[in-house]
């Protein structure tokens, strides 16, 4: 890791924070004046559920994409090849899921949070708190995975290299992101997510062309480009198993990962709550149209991206470099446009991480306030919407406490596995639970609490003792040896386990609900009674 | 909310529409396509998925230049997206918008009359 702490040659520190800089003074500008009509808790957790389809849907992009993806990804490709691309597909065919299947018919039953459309025919308490529970673990898991990321990213464009130095830039991360939840709620942090999003559309697009124009436009020839470049046996780079082919063990992970992507996106807490920043569920699906274009054209750009950075700069360059794979796409912009591009992409990949990390925060706050707060210890007996709306903002101040100390001690820590720990907890604890709700009538509180506690139990257990945690060099605790379940993803297991769960929890149960499904199946199919937007 | 109006005479009302032509209309239309279309995509993802995971000389095999199966069929999965995202939407705004406001509308009335 002391590789890290030494940034991309040719970059130019000084320009990477101005660009950086910039962005935040635009944005803090944009959350201050977005922060005027934010009065009521509609307005803080749903931004008055005032924005258009295709502003939500950029915001929905900009939620999704994250540094992860954005470095991730292109440096997957870069090094793996082929491999790499399988994310891509798996990470957008996953939006099909919230079209088809949640979007609209969430939007049609809840107010804020998963557990509005739990508690609507089940017992409120119980219900809410088990909602609340999942949200917090899934944002926490994703949370702590971007502010580690954002304390590698410090070191590789900033050439920060003291532990210090790179402690400060992750608290100023965490509280930038604070001010921008606290004073702008809702509609500040959406905003934030739409700028973010075209800025990094609009960055991968101009560097999509420039590449394709290196090669004559060419797909072919760019990735001869890949193929030459890396030598001898280059030619994997286009065929499947350079990365997942080694063992059975490593093919069935890859299953296992798969099947965890395309299903864990509609249970994304963050994801499900943007549907209720829109006035109606025909908004919503706009909204996830929007979104399904924006995300589908950014993944074939990192296609490209992944393979140029091969051809051009090079597997060998990237590997050595500091940050690995991560550093491929920075120094495709270093290849392409000199310093200048890479303080711009650098500013990007930072104001990426910034605006993800605030949608969670939202989102971990206004699930804490709404329904553990007001719903399950004031049993929705508290009368001023406002004192809620003071819980929100003090727990957004806990939570992006607890973020910053969890990113500077998770900083060196192998991060890919958390994101995949929140993939695979929102496929299993909260996608069930939401199809059963949306979909089986027999279902009742006793099948939520079992998909979702055994979900997520099931979903932990099974990391703590994965290849991921102990066993090998790469795991997070390398020196231990406790890797009894041996695939790095739990999703091929715990996803039907907790299906299961929530069939077997319902059936032990004789509460029947079926009068209640009624009212919510109506509601849920023509929107009649849900909640409009705010005039202001 | 609904827990501020669980009255039985709203119940009543609830369950009639549910009951109604109509609804009953809107709900097989809802469910006729999006179950079979999830089904679908589900299926043909993981088949591209085990493809790409146990089928690597097929996927490796050349169609045009470096342009080999696997890259096709990624490429693809892209399209039956979009294809999907854009034949949901026809559907949803011919066959679903419609039925929803008359029912939605009626309803609003009749609840907002009690």
């Amino acid at each position: 890791m002391s590789t890290l702490a030494q940034s991309i040659e040719g970059s130019n520190p000084a320009l990477n924070i101005g660009v950086f800089g910039l962005f935040v003074l635009v944005t803090l500008v944009v959350v201050l004046r977005a922060s005027r009509n934010t009065k009521t808790a509609s307005d803080y957790y749903a931004a008055g559920r005032s924005f258009s389809g295709p502003q939500n849907g950029t915001a929905i992009a900009g939620d999704y994409l994250s540094a992860a993806s954005f470095l991730g990804i292109a440096g997957a490709i870069a090094l793996y090849g082929y491999d790499g691309f399988l994310y891509s597909i798996g990470f957008l065919v996953a939006w099909l899921v919230a079209l088809l299947l949640v979007a609209e018919l969430l939007r049609n039953t809840g107010k804020f949070t998963m557990g509005d459309v739990l508690a609507f025919r089940m017992r409120q308490r119980p219900v809410r708190a088990a909602a609340a529970t999942s949200t917090l673990a899934v944002s926490f898991f994703y949370l702590l995975a971007q502010m580690a990321g954002a304390g590698i990213l410090v070191s590789l464009l900033l050439g920060i290299s003291g532990e210090a130095g790179q402690n400060l830039v992750i608290a100023v991360v965490g509280v930038i992101m604070i001010v921008y939840v606290l004073v702008g709620g809702m509609k500040g942090t959406t905003w934030v997510q739409i700028i973010k999003a075209a800025l990094l559309i609009t960055a991968t697009a101009a560097m999509t062309i420039w590449v394709l124009g290196r090669y004559g436009f060419n797909l072919s020839e760019l990735l001869q480009g890949a193929v030459d470049k890396a030598g001898a046996g280059g030619e994997a780079l286009l065929n499947p198993g350079a990365k997942y082919g080694i063992s059975e063990m490593s093919k069935v992970d890859f299953l296992s990962l798969g099947i965890a992507l395309v299903l864990g996106t509609a249970g994304l807490p963050h994801v499900l709550m943007r549907f209720y920043t829109v006035p109606t569920a025909r908004d919503a699906r706009r909204s996830v149209v929007w979104a399904i274009v924006l995300i589908g054209l950014f993944y074939l750009f990192t296609l490209v991206l992944g393979y140029g950075a091969g051809a051009l700069v090079g597997p060998e360059q990237i590997a050595n470099a500091p940050g690995g794979e991560n550093s491929a796409a920075p120094l495709l912009a270093l290849e392409l446009g000199g310093p200048i591009l890479l303080g711009f992409i650098a500013a990007v990949a930072f104001a990426t991480i910034l605006a993800v990390v605030a949608g969670l925060t939202i989102t971990a706050s206004a699930s804490f306030a709404h329904d553990i707060y007001a719903n399950v210890i004031k049993k929705g007996k508290e009368d001023s919407k406002a004192q809620e709306v003071k819980v929100a903002r003090i727990t957004a101040l806990v939570i992006g406490a607890v973020a910053i100390v969890g990113g500077i001690l998770a900083k060196n820590q192998n991060v890919a596995f958390l994101v995949a720990l929140a993939f695979a907890v929102a496929a299993s604890a909260n996608l069930p639970t939401i199809l059963y709700s949306l979909f089986w009538k027999r279902f009742n509180t006793s099948g939520a609490l079992w998909s979702i506690y055994g979900g997520l139990s099931v979903t932990v257990v099974l990391i703590i003792f994965s290849p991921a945690v102990s066993g090998n060099e790469d795991a997070m605790f390398p020196s231990a040896d406790f890797d009894l379940f041996p695939l790095s993803n739990p999703g091929l297991v715990s996803i039907p386990l907790s299906f299961f769960f929530g069939w077997l929890g319902t059936m032990l149960s004789k509460e029947h609900l079926e009068g209640k499904y009624k009212e919510m199946e109506v509601r849920s199919l023509t929107g009649a009674g849900a909640e409009k937007a705010t005039q202001h | 909310m609904s827990t501020t109006e669980g009255d039985q005479n709203s119940e009543d009302t609830w369950a009639r529409v549910h009951g109604g032509a109509e609804f009953q209309e809107l709900r097989r239309r809802l469910r006729g396509f999006v179950f079979p279309m999830a089904v679908l995509f589900l299926a043909w993802y993981l088949l591209y998925v085990l493809l790409a995971d146990y089928a690597h000389g097929f996927m490796s095999t050349k169609l045009v230049g470096n342009i080999n199966v696997g890259l096709v069929f990624g490429l693809l999965q892209f399209v039956s997206t979009f294809v999907i995202t854009a034949l949901y939407v026809r559907h949803a705004n011919r066959k679903l918008d419609p039925i929803a406001d008359k029912i939605r509308a009626e309803v609003e009335s009749e609840v907002a009359d009690k």
